[in-house]
């Protein structure tokens, strides 16, 4: 009888809201290649950030005050006062920079496996557009605590928009809504950061994965699984989505929390890369603290405005070391996608693009001395040949043959055991102590230098074969 | 839908028409929410003239005060101070201040109305950032070339004692005057250059 009546319910449900087809076109039915590995975390992490950084802004708002006289007091008054405020402004503070640390290893990943080329352009434009919101969404959350680094680096920031021939500085003045960064600006931001913004995102997120849900994920091995089906049609290399990722997600998920509950409880602020030192002085419109620097996720574009000695062209390098992320799918010429099977040049070109972007990420957060400017400026070229030089490198370059079904490498853990064979026991015949003592099987066990020296070898000719 | 007897030429103007009607509409619609993030009355007229009374400073004091929320700084320069200017000009963008925003009062080599009175926004023409006041002579962060002037610390722009921009720094211009005036020989009155403007 009472099952009847949920059957009932259901069914009374199912009529008018297709849940089971979106479900199923979603998650059971929604086949995904079976051979992801450790960088298709990223896109479900990030996902978990932003429900983190949605909940723990509610509850802040509850809290904080949007006003030059408050603002900074409501923070401190959070962080001492408020019933576990310390935890929830903790959680949302490194939210922000895990946010952008999964949304790097996201795009890096999108790098590798040529992931952003036909026919998933617009999955990556739609990406694109949410790493730009999410950098307005960082900026703007970073005025709220109303400190010194909040208001100088909003200062130089908006004054940005001043170097635009023209209009600038109209524009800089609409947006901060004073002559100088002050209360107005304050109260629109936090209008942007708890409203405007986190709507676009979601939103963006939405398009994002029934973009990628149209042509479906990409994979390590760069092929369309969808090219050979099984008789039911179904991807012969694809597995459905729910339980088989969803699973695997929940362990990326364990490991995650427990590097965010490290840093929560043990490491908050970072060594003042996620919460700047100057920050805990409250905002003084008289004076600039010594060394200003933007937090370590916008470090890399800001070295990039400063390598170049002038107002607009820095702007335009700055805004340009974005505007080229865009055009990435149609700067690529490469007929393959995934690394495992272009040429040498690219690996080459992506290991010097990743020096140069963290180059530039540790040059934007040191003091602009000469020496640091040069070098800024070579990884600033670095960047930027990197993508301009794409079409070409990326046509000469001799690609390999691409399977037509996924490979699958032996894991670590399928190796480890014969590695750590190799590099511990010592075979008869070789370099023996001649004590009969140390002829026991349990001696056996230690160091074995020349085990350690073949594996290092195998290892580098590996490195160097694969960057071929 | 039945499209047998449709007059699409009719249709297709009268699609184009109400597209274009409400267009107009959604820019006129825009207008309020887009001004209404412009600087406010209130904000505009919390401009208000400041008075400064510079009567006990001493030589090579900088003194700091706020006007329109942002620190405008009084400097008095010593005889040493005046010599070295006309010596750095090879150095400068802009030497003469053709380019650069100040009263016509304040518009000459020193770019002041008394030589030894400097008075200037302390914001840098390149981001915003309030350089910091650095009066010593080739001090070790700044090299031998250093002859006392103004660093500004985010973005490393050079400014000599007169506000005015190096070469070869980010910095487009030198340090904006604001206008000011003297009420009497030791007060300043600073946000009109005439006593005009002040009714």
């Amino acid at each position: 009888m009472k099952r009847n009546r949920i059957t009932e319910c259901n069914e009374w449900f199912l009529a008018r809201f297709p849940l089971t087809k979106l479900w199923n076109e979603h998650m059971a039915h929604y086949y995904a290649p079976k051979n992801f590995n450790f960088w298709y975390f990223f896109g479900s992490l990030a996902l978990l950030v932003l429900v983190n950084q949605i909940l723990t802004g509610i509850f802040l708002t509850m809290n904080y005050k949007p006003d030059a006289k408050l603002a900074f007091d409501s923070v401190e008054y959070i962080m001492r006062d408020v019933n576990w405020g310390w935890l929830i402004r903790y959680m949302h503070s490194t939210g922000s920079s895990a946010f952008f640390i999964v949304v790097y290893l996201h795009m890096f990943r999108g790098l590798l496996y040529g992931s952003f080329k036909h026919p998933r352009e617009l999955i990556w434009i739609f990406g694109m557009l949410l790493f730009v919101a999410l950098m307005a969404e960082a900026f703007m959350g970073y005025l709220l605590p109303w400190g010194q680094m909040s208001y100088w680096g909003a200062q130089v920031i908006i004054s940005l928009f001043s170097a635009i021939p023209v209009v600038g500085d109209e524009l800089s003045l609409w947006l901060r809504g004073d002559y100088v960064v002050s209360d107005a600006t304050l109260n629109r931001f936090f209008a942007f950061h708890v409203i405007a913004v986190p709507l676009a995102l979601v939103m963006l997120v939405f398009l994002h994965i029934v973009a990628l849900h149209e042509v479906g994920s990409n994979n390590p091995d760069g092929i369309e699984i969808k090219d050979s089906k099984d008789p039911w049609g179904h991807p012969v290399d694809g597995i459905p989505f729910h339980p088989y990722y969803t699973v695997k997600d929940l362990v990326g998920v364990g490991v995650f929390m427990l590097f965010f509950a490290t840093v929560i409880f043990y490491m908050p602020e970072m060594g003042g890369y996620f919460l700047e030192p100057a920050n805990f002085i409250p905002a003084d419109p008289m004076k600039t603290p010594e060394h200003i620097a933007p937090v370590w996720y916008f470090t890399p574009f800001y070295a990039i405005l400063r390598a170049i000695p002038d107002k607009f062209a820095g702007v335009i390098g700055m805004g340009g070391a974005i505007v080229v992320l865009f055009l990435l799918p149609w700067l690529d010429r490469s007929p393959v996608k995934s690394i495992r099977y272009r040429g040498g040049i690219y690996k080459k070109a992506l290991v010097l693009f990743v020096i140069s972007f963290i180059a530039l990420g540790y040059l934007g957060t040191q003091p602009a001395t000469p020496t640091a400017t040069i070098v800024a400026r070579f990884f600033t070229a670095i960047y930027f040949g990197f993508f301009l030089l794409m079409p070409l490198y990326t046509r000469w370059e001799k690609t390999k043959p691409v399977p037509k079904r996924l490979t699958s490498v032996h894991s670590l853990e399928e190796q480890l055991p014969a590695l750590i064979e190799e590099i511990t026991q010592i075979k008869p015949g070789s370099t023996e102590i001649g004590h009969p003592a140390f002829k026991s099987s349990f001696f056996a066990i230690r160091p074995n230098p020349k085990g350690i020296k073949n594996l290092i070898s195998r290892l580098a000719k590996n490195v160097k074969g694969s960057l071929d | 839908m039945n499209n047998e007897g449709v007059d699409q030429s009719k249709r297709q103007f009268l699609t184009s028409a109400l597209t274009v009607v409400g267009a107009v509409g959604t820019g006129y619609l825009a207008v309020p929410f887009l001004a209404q993030m412009q600087p406010s009355a209130k904000a505009m007229a919390a401009g208000a003239p400041v008075e400064v009374d510079i009567s006990k400073m001493e030589p090579g004091q900088l003194i700091r005060v706020a006007w329109r929320g942002k620190p405008v700084w009084i400097l008095n320069r010593t005889p040493q101070v005046l010599e070295t200017l006309p010596t750095l000009d090879n150095e400068l963008r802009d030497p003469l201040s053709l380019e650069s925003i100040q009263p016509d009062s304040s518009k000459n080599p020193v770019r002041s109305i008394k030589p030894e009175v400097f008075v200037a926004v302390g914001l840098c023409t390149h981001l915003g950032c309030s350089p910091t006041f650095r009066p010593e002579i080739a001090p070790n962060d700044l090299g031998d070339n250093w002859k006392g002037g103004f660093f500004c610390p985010c973005h490393g722009s050079w400014f000599d004692l007169a506000g005015r921009v190096y070469r070869g720094v980010p910095a487009p211009t030198n340090l904006e005057i604001p206008p000011y005036r003297y009420i009497t020989d030791t007060q300043l009155i600073i946000g009109e250059s005439t006593e005009e403007e002040s009714v």
